[in-house]
């Protein structure tokens, strides 16, 4: 019997910014057996994606290898020049990105983008690669193969476009797939089609994985071992059921007890009427204006109702186009529905003068790169919102923008900076110091945590708890996260397509969901479950 | 306290607070650029109350005389001191290029921001008239605004001020649709703010930077457009100097006195790479993500 010799060896990896610069990545040793799925698990900045790149030779600038080697097939990389370097890419190492919206060419056809590494690699004729092709699109679930080599990328949604990516790497059976966050901008649902889909495909053609990630409960359900780093370190490593059940390194723990797990809620304040009622709320976007005039409206929105009671947090959730997002805008004002009524504190908002109901009425935005002005000083940030507070004097105005700051845990010299010198975390706390530093009654969170790294998403789940029972707003929190909504809500909305097909108490939605989309969604979350003993596993519905 | 825990997890950011030494060591782009426009513009103001000889005086015995002591840059066809003239003509040039990039930024600016933030009619009306006037080329416009109005220091201004705007308002437009759609701009909508109170303080800062550096560029095609009129004989008229009349003048005589054409081109060219390394400059230092 012959030892299996490992298909990807990286034995002291060192990587560096430019000849001087910061360590990336710093003495990373693991290997991978054929067939094997490996997870580099970390946040943002850990030199996962780093590795990776090195493994594949496709290194960004400034960066690189300065130490150790990295064997595929028992032949060192460096030992590869350049043309036998891209023999091995895309032929025996493929990879799939992040970002399903920018790494299909926009302007090429699917075809033309599929067959482009089969013709590069291979010496099949025209017709047979085109006939692979077409298989490969059944083979991912595409029922007009024909038509999908014809189209172009974006007739396609998130999800798809993941898929085709992936088909088109998989054609050349590499024995290495390195998959870089593959479903981070994906929603859950889509998410674990994704997933399953590249299980399915590597397992038929004995593929080994690399998988890159931040989510340590994605990666659990997966891979058979994991490398978990931290600032270009691997902290540690081993099979996955080993680390969950007993994780060695304090940063993997921190990793494991960022995940949010049901909390305890504050109980509600006695009240008279809903702050907050959305009665058969339908919503509408323009079609796209062709020459000869608009095409017919969109429904995004079909008749929704919902209330929300001083103090309390109803979680919105659904996937991506779910319609979600586009309902807590109409509450802020953003979007006027076409027909149903929004009564904050019984006042019908669509009728009444805006200004009035927006004061008291906050949104939290996504994405904290965007929601802040690049131009402006936090403290200004911060003021600005009390431009539209009568009362209030400069030194008051001052002493409010301070207390808020702290309130948002950020020291008091932050009031000097630019948003661009804030990380995501910290900016995003500056969001959530704008929406509040008004006293709302009610907070619209639109995805406030999505973008960020885990433990940070701790960090912000907490705080926004905590400001919650300092000041006590009720808050419409959209998510697809369900883990964090069952931490935070007291009630959760489900919305599919443009309706609410579920609510009810977050008890009764996560542990007897009612209607097969809940359902669907819960099975596709499956977050790790903390055991008894101290360990985690994975918890099974 | 809690402040002091998140600082403790995020060591990054205990750096020092935004550093002064931005202005310590200006950048060299600025420094050249800088003072490079400075000595231009001093020569131009110094013009205006001295100059080596009178800039119109004709000595028909000092004709074609090349460069020396007496004449620093030589004299031309009419023994006219060119120098002298050159200083004369830098006040005019650098004067209108002024005066009609900033007609043309103002305006521009106006238009391109109404059109990108109401969009829907307005934005459709307004940009069809835009992209009329931008299909025109630029240089006949101003031929045909100034035979209208008749060939004078501020007709060129007018005329470059109007070849120049579609241009701005198609940059700004631009940069005003992105902008729009970005989070924090929604999030100033939220707060509360009006319309134009965004326009003014969130939507108009973000469009410097594209602006700065239109602005710059169209100062060199403002001089050199302005040549081009007084070449054609609707710049300023003459006796007065201009740079370009002056290069204009010299086409006759470049094989026996070139140093009538090779001056005035240096200068048109020293005044574009100083207007646009400080216009680089400007750029960076007025966007607060430039800096270190």
């Amino acid at each position: 019997m012959t030892v299996p010799t490992a298909l990807l060896c990286v034995q002291h990896l060192k990587i560096r910014a430019g000849a001087q610069g910061q360590l990336a990545v710093d003495d990373l040793s693991f290997t991978m057996a054929p067939g094997e799925i490996v997870a580099l698990v970390g946040e943002s900045g850990s030199g996962k994606t780093m590795a990776a790149r090195a493994a594949i030779g496709l290194l960004p600038a400034p960066m690189q290898v300065c130490g150790g080697r990295i064997e595929f097939k028992g032949v060192a990389l460096d030992s590869r020049d350049a043309p036998a370097m891209r023999r091995v890419r895309g032929a025996q190492i493929g990879m799939v990105f992040q970002e399903p919206m920018v790494s299909l060419n926009p302007s090429l056809t699917i075809g033309r983008q599929m067959s482009e590494a089969l013709k590069l690699h291979t010496e099949l004729d025209a017709a047979e690669i085109r006939r692979r092709c077409l298989e490969m699109l059944q083979r991912i679930g595409i029922k007009d193969a024909e038509r999908c080599l014809a189209s172009y990328p974006h007739q396609f949604s998130g999800g798809m476009r993941q898929r085709i990516m992936l088909a088109s790497v998989m054609l050349l059976r590499p024995a290495l797939l390195i998959a870089d966050e593959p479903t981070t901008a994906l929603d859950c649902l889509a998410q674990l089609d994704v997933i399953e889909l590249m299980l399915e495909l590597t397992r038929e053609q004995g593929t080994a994985i690399l998988f890159i990630s931040h989510d340590l409960s994605l990666v659990a359900r997966y891979a058979h071992k994991v490398v978990v780093m931290r600032n270009g370190k691997a902290v540690e490593q081993g099979g996955i059921q080993d680390i969950l059940l007993a994780p060695r390194a304090d940063y993997t723990r921190q990793l494991l007890e960022a995940l949010p797990s049901r909390g305890v809620l504050a109980p509600l304040p006695p009240a008279n009427g809903p702050l907050l009622e959305v009665r058969g709320v339908c919503i509408e976007h323009l079609g796209p204006r062709s020459f000869w005039g608009k095409s017919p409206p969109k429904r995004v929105v079909h008749g929704v109702d919902l209330s929300i009671a001083p103090g309390e947090t109803l979680a919105l959730v659904g996937g991506s186009g779910s319609g979600k997002t586009t309902l807590g805008r109409a509450v802020v004002g953003l979007v006027n529905p076409c027909a149903g009524a929004i009564r904050f504190k019984g006042v019908d908002i669509l009728k009444a003068a805006n200004r009035v109901h927006r004061l008291q009425c906050q949104m939290i935005f996504q994405d904290p790169y965007s929601s802040l002005d690049p131009r402006m000083k936090i403290g200004q940030i911060l003021a600005e919102p009390l431009r539209h507070e009568p009362g209030m004097s400069p030194v008051q105005r001052r002493q409010r923008v301070a207390e808020t700051l702290a309130d948002v845990g950020l020291a008091e010299h932050f009031v000097e900076r630019f948003a661009h010198q804030l990380s995501g975390g910290q900016r995003q706390r500056v969001a959530i110091g704008r929406a509040l530093v008004r006293r709302p009654q009610l907070v619209i969170a639109d995805e406030p945590i999505s973008a960020l790294d885990m433990t940070i998403q701790k960090q912000i789940l907490e705080l926004f708890e905590r400001l919650q029972k300092q000041y006590g707003f009720a808050c419409l929190f959209i998510s697809h996260d369900l883990a964090a909504v069952e931490r935070i809500a007291h009630r959760v909305a489900v919305m599919n397509q443009g309706e609410v097909v579920e609510i009810g108490d977050r008890d009764a939605i996560f542990d007897t969901p009612q209607h097969p989309y809940t359902q669907q969604l819960l099975a596709a979350a499956s977050p790790l479950e903390r055991l008894a003993g101290g360990g985690y596993r994975i918890r099974t519905r | 306290m809690s402040a002091k825990r998140t600082l403790q997890a995020e060591p990054a950011l205990r750096a020092p607070l935004r550093a002064r030494r931005a202005w310590r060591y200006p950048p060299l782009n600025a420094l050249i650029g800088g003072g490079l426009l400075l000595i231009l513009i001093g020569m131009a103001l110094l013009g205006l109350v001295w100059t080596p000889y009178e800039p119109l005086r004709l000595d028909l015995l000092a004709r074609f005389q090349a460069p020396s002591a007496a004449h620093w840059l030589g004299t031309d066809e009419f023994g006219r001191d060119a120098l002298s003239r050159m200083m004369m003509g830098a006040r005019t040039s650098l004067w209108i290029s002024l005066l009609s990039v900033s007609f043309a930024v103002v305006a521009g600016t106006l238009i391109g921001m109404l059109a990108g933030y109401l969009r829907g009619w307005t934005d459709r009306v307004l940009m069809m008239l835009n992209d009329a006037l931008l299909a025109f080329p630029g240089i006949l416009m101003a031929l045909g605004i100034m035979a209208i109005i008749g060939a004078s220091q501020y007709g060129i201004v007018l005329a470059l001020g109007i070849a120049y705007t579609p241009s701005v308002v198609r940059v700004v437009r631009g940069s005003v649709l992105s902008l729009r759609e970005l989070e924090f701009v929604e999030a100033s909508r939220v707060i509360g703010n009006s319309e134009f109170y965004t326009m003014l303080r969130h939507i108009a800062p973000n469009c410097l930077a594209p602006l700065c550096v239109l602005a710059t560029s169209m100062f060199g095609w403002a001089l050199l457009s302005e040549s081009a009129l007084s070449f054609l004989g609707l710049g300023v008229p003459p006796p007065a100097a201009t740079w370009g009349s002056m290069l204009a003048a010299s086409r006759p005589y470049i094989a026996s006195a070139a140093w009538l054409g090779i001056f005035p081109g240096i200068f048109i060219s020293l005044a574009l790479l100083a207007i646009n390394l400080f216009g680089d400059a400007l750029r960076d230092r007025l966007d607060p993500r430039m800096r270190k």
